[in-house]
């Protein structure tokens, strides 16, 4: 029970209270670029949540039996990020033979994943809040699920901004940037949550 | 000593089982994509502009071949990539020859046109007309009533701030509903391929058309276009001159000469380009070859 009661707390965390994009502020690139309709923002979130999930796997592993053994942990962030370029390669390689629809989708974003700084961060996060190998796992699903989310949200407020009367000015970029602020402002709430 | 080459070694191992793993999904994963589009894709100019409605130039290639989309879109590339993609997707270039709608009258829009008294009735052209033969001095030109707008259903006309009705050629479909919806038969559908054109329908008198005419834009069949024009495509039918858009040429020596202006010419500015540019190298050339000779002369002395 205290291990369901664990994942919960960590789900809640990572999902709400220390969302990746509105709290810590990564993967802001993407969270602006593909909220513009919420079918790209979908097939986006799905692809961070595997690649999250799969980057933490690997690069726990790697950190664990690699670089620990042989006193390496410097090369941290230069391995992390080989093997996170190279899962999404090959997460590239699979959507476009399995669903074409959704890499026309995802369009430039997919590649973006391999530069995405919520996935090296949730990988070196892993790390530096010393979680075991099925916490690694989880914290990265759960931070891929938190992005998702955000993302969904956005998108579904910004199809909505298509239709609104605004002024000129504040049309597209300006509006998304308050709405973006608006929405960390209200995740900010979260953070008072007590357990 | 040992960190140095531990690192190394295990960077190293990494990337390479990593390339291994890449290069093994390449495979598996290889997904085959049609050998046209990789060809279109490298004729089309590359410059993503979206000029043709789509992300890039990629996107077209690929919207060609599986959307049968049209080939004569990429406005960069001219009619020469045209011709290409028309090659590779076996089909005849003949489709860049579409109609356009042009409407023959520029007397400069609403705000413009001199009219004998202020129109209140039924807001469609056919009914101006009827009322002591239009709103308008002229009796030949717009009323401006917007008829030929209202029959667009592919958003190609649309209304300038003077009034005047602007042809979009991008949306126009050649269709014919704006001629047909015209009482006074202003628009013809012309080949997009002729670009001068005599924007004058008014059969009056030269004198009378030109007081008449709102932009003084008037054709007032002085017939110097006719004497100008190489392919004797100008005729003057009625106190009115009228391209043969067959023999057209567009050349502009018609536009060129004409006193009121009543004829239109959108590749002037183009032709002057096209001519100093031609000119410019003519003269490079030119330069080059005198160094040439100026280097030469003291050798052979």
């Amino acid at each position: 029970m205290e291990f369901v009661g664990k994942i919960l707390f960590m789900a809640v965390m990572a999902i709400f209270v220390q969302n990746f994009v509105l709290m810590r502020f990564l993967g802001l690139c993407p969270y602006i670029g593909v909220s513009k309709k919420l079918d790209s923002a979908l097939g986006m979130g799905m692809a961070v949540i595997f690649v999250m999930t799969m980057a933490s796997t690997f690069t726990w592993l790697i950190h664990t039996y690699l670089l620990v053994p042989l006193h390496i942990e410097f090369l941290q962030t230069i391995a992390f990020i080989l093997t996170i370029a190279s899962l999404v390669q090959l997460v590239e390689m699979v959507i476009q033979k399995t669903a074409p629809a959704l890499y026309k989708s995802l369009g430039v974003f997919l590649p973006l994943i391999t530069t995405n700084c919520a996935v090296l961060g949730v990988a070196i996060l892993n790390i530096q809040s010393e979680y075991n190998f099925i916490f690694a796992i989880l914290n990265g699903l759960f931070a891929g699920i938190g992005f998702t989310l955000v993302l969904i949200l956005m998108a579904g407020i910004r199809e909505r901004l298509e239709r609104a009367e605004l002024p000129a000015s504040m049309k597209g970029m300006p509006i998304s940037m308050i709405v973006a602020g608006s929405m960390a402002l209200a995740f900010l709430g979260f953070s008072g949550l007590k357990f | 000593m040992s960190i140095l080459i531990y690192s190394v070694l295990t960077l190293g191992a990494l990337g390479l089982i990593y390339g291994l793993g890449l290069a093994f999904a390449s495979k598996k994963f290889y997904v085959e994509i049609d050998p046209k589009i990789e060809n279109i894709n490298e004729i089309l100019p590359g410059a993503n502009c979206g000029a043709c409605g789509y992300p890039g130039c990629a996107a077209y290639a690929e919207a060609i071949v599986e959307k049968g989309a049209k080939i004569n879109l990429c406005a960069p590339g001219g009619d020469d990539v045209v011709k290409l993609i028309a090659e590779i997707m076996g089909i005849e270039a003949t489709t860049t020859d579409r109609k356009v709608a042009i409407i023959h009258c520029q007397s400069g829009g609403k705000n413009n046109t001199n009219f004998k008294y202020d129109y209140q009735g039924i807001q469609t052209c056919k009914a101006a007309i009827l009322v002591s033969e239009g709103p308008n001095v002229c009796n030949y030109g717009c009323v401006y009533q917007y008829d030929c707008v209202k029959a667009c259903k592919f958003d190609a006309m649309s209304i300038d701030y003077n009034g005047m009705i602007i042809v979009n050629n991008d949306n126009c479909t050649g269709c014919g509903a704006c001629a047909t919806a015209c009482p006074r038969n202003l628009i013809e559908m012309v080949s997009i391929k002729k670009r001068v054109h005599i924007l004058c329908a008014s059969h009056d008198k030269g004198a009378i058309s030109r007081k008449a005419c709102g932009n003084n834009t008037a054709c007032i069949a002085c017939s110097l276009c006719v004497k100008k024009c190489p392919k004797d495509a100008i005729t003057i039918q009625d106190n009115l001159a009228v391209i043969d858009y067959e023999k057209c040429i567009n050349c502009g020596m018609c536009a060129d000469v004409c006193p009121t202006g009543a004829i239109f010419d959108p590749l002037k500015e183009v032709r002057a380009e096209k001519k100093a540019a031609a000119k410019a190298k003519a003269d490079a050339i030119k330069k080059k070859l005198e160094e040439q000779k100026t280097e030469q002369e003291p050798e052979e002395k």
